[in-house]
């Protein structure tokens, strides 16, 4: 491990972290640049901060909104609906798969419902939710439930039906059951497709919560957003946005860790 | 003679909404206790079909198959599969690879397990049982595999191709000790592969099968003059080796 490198190997590592380094800190340029232009703009009402909103104003209410702690409470909300949503949606859509490929009469029989349930844009299901369920949490977790349940039991029943044949074959010349067959290889072969459907449904399920807020609207960075575009408070609608493109980015790069772990660990 | 797999007559069609594809017809043939047999055949005439067939993984459309003179119903308990990919599984260390048999038919206890270990131990996989398979070369991995099919203690193996994805000397160097296993453990096995060379250089016996639907073409005891020792590799010095090869080339007339 700990060899010596020949020079030409430091002078390759060597070039390899400078253009690393390049890259890092021409995306931090950007981030800085933007908002930089932003905040003059505004000062100089090149734009109109009243509907352009400005850094330093939103800066002002994020501090204002920590004070009272309604900042924590919305973005924990959001936060914990979308980690319920997405979690959900993926054990019962591994579940709903396990069912399919157990059965294959019943995944030809259902196949074209859930090929139209996957192309119907599931947010369209929302006011139907609300009068279902009640103006609650729950409506919420259920829209978010609702947009990554269908990809992730397409997702994970190919994934099962892909497992090769000769693996299944060798199985059953130890005379091994169809349970033995799903537990000891179609679905730990199947892993890496499940936590790779997590990744995708945290995105999912947090439009799901999302759109759940605009339409519950009791609390939730949705709730936030759609109320201040309401009152026109374009400052909280703005802080609100930053707030959950960071709180998105931190979930997704959690789930992304837990693969590489789990990658890791095989 | 001591015959342990005995097939009658046996006729395999396959059913698909394409059509009905013939695999095997009116097949019969005898192997023998503790004797190592080669099937050749071109491709696609129905060997691998011949294979799932002794196992009792699928049913002949006609015919009998006899193991111990006991005709095979579901699956043959002592037969042991070994295919031509090592299929062990990434997720798991050697040890529970060639402990899944065990697993599968609940018949893992501190006697059988010890016994994995023992294989694991003297066909030099010992100090590997707690390495993934992505860890280890082709060869050790296909020993491995062979170590997971003999762990559940089969009297037949049936061999399908087992070399085939190896380079060229990773393929003798494993053939050789492969065949030094099975002849230690005394098993009877049937070994299926394309290699003539292969074949004539291990095997007591080799079974040609036609095109498709395969038949028996023709059988042939393989007598080759070396000195004790014999094993696949020295075999393939001896004088008639290339007579044998030659005939069963001919036989198999392949058309370029
Ligand atoms: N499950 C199946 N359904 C339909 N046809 C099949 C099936 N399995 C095999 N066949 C057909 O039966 C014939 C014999 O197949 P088999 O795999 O036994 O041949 P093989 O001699 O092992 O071939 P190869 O040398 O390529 O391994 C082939 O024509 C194949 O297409
Ligand atoms: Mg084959």
């Amino acid at each position: 491990m700990y060899e010596e490198y020949s020079s030409e190997h430091k002078e390759f590592i060597r070039k390899e972290k400078v253009t690393n380094n390049a890259v890092m800190i021409s995306r931090i340029i950007i981030l800085v640049a933007l908002f930089a232009l932003w905040e003059v703009a505004a000062e100089m009402r090149w734009i109109d901060p009243f509907i352009m909103s400005q850094p330093s104003r939103i800066v002002k209410t994020m501090v204002n909104l920590s004070k009272d702690g309604s900042l924590f409470l919305h973005t924990g909300v959001t936060i914990y609906e979308t980690i319920i949503g997405f979690v959900s949606g993926t054990i019962l859509g591994t579940l709903v798969a396990i069912v399919l490929w157990w059965s294959s009469f019943t995944a030809r029989v259902l196949d074209p419902y859930l090929v139209v349930l996957n192309a119907l844009p599931k947010t369209a299901l929302g006011p139907i939710i609300l009068v279902w369920v009640g103006g609650t949490t729950g409506s919420i977790i259920v829209m978010a439930l609702l947009l990554s349940i269908i990809v992730t039991i397409l997702n994970v029943y190919q994934s099962f039906k892909s497992c090769d044949e000769d693996k299944i074959k060798l199985l059953k010349t130890f005379g091994a059951t169809k349970i033995q067959i799903l537990r000891k290889v179609v679905f730990p072969s199947s892993i890496p497709e499940i936590i790779s459907t997590l990744k995708i449904n945290v995105g999912l399920s947090l439009v799901g919560v999302i759109v759940g807020e605009f339409l519950v609207s009791k609390a939730g960075l949705g709730h936030l957003i759609i109320y201040g575009g309401q009152v026109f408070k374009m400052d909280l609608v703005m802080t609100s946005v930053i707030i959950l493109a960071i709180a998105a980015a931190l979930m997704y790069l959690s789930v992304a860790w837990i693969e590489k772990k789990f990658v890791k660990m095989r | 003679m001591d015959k342990v797999v005995e097939l009658k007559n046996v006729t395999m069609n396959y059913h698909t909404l394409e059509g009905e594809t013939q695999a095997i017809k009116n097949l019969s043939l005898d192997i023998r206790r503790g004797e190592f047999v080669s099937i050749v055949g071109p491709s696609g005439c129905g060997k691998s079909t011949l294979l799932s067939l002794i196992s009792g993984l699928i049913k002949s459309s006609t015919g009998e198959i006899l193991i111990n003179n006991e005709p095979v119903v579901g699956l043959a308990s002592n037969v042991g599969y070994m295919p031509q990919r090592d299929h062990l599984f990434e997720w798991l260390t050697i040890l529970r690879n060639t402990t899944i048999g065990l697993e599968i038919q609940k018949k893992l206890n501190k006697d059988t397990l010890r016994n994995a270990e023992r294989l694991l131990e003297e066909y030099g996989l010992g100090e590997f049982k707690y390495y993934y398979p992505k860890q280890l070369s082709g060869g050790m991995r296909q020993r491995a595999a062979l170590i997971r099919t003999l762990a559940v203690n089969p009297e037949i193996l049936l061999l399908d191709e087992p070399f085939s994805s190896l380079d060229y000397q990773t393929r003798l160097a494993i053939s050789e000790e492969i065949w030094l296993i099975i002849k230690k453990e005394k098993k009877t096995a049937i070994l299926v592969t394309h290699d003539i060379a292969e074949a004539v250089s291990m095997s007591d016996r080799i079974i040609v099968l036609t095109r498709r639907p395969g038949e028996v073409k023709s059988e042939h005891d393989i007598q080759l003059t070396t000195c004790e020792n014999k094993t696949p590799i020295i075999c393939r010095e001896a004088p008639e080796f290339r007579i044998y090869f030659n005939k069963i080339w001919k036989e198999l007339d392949v058309h370029v």
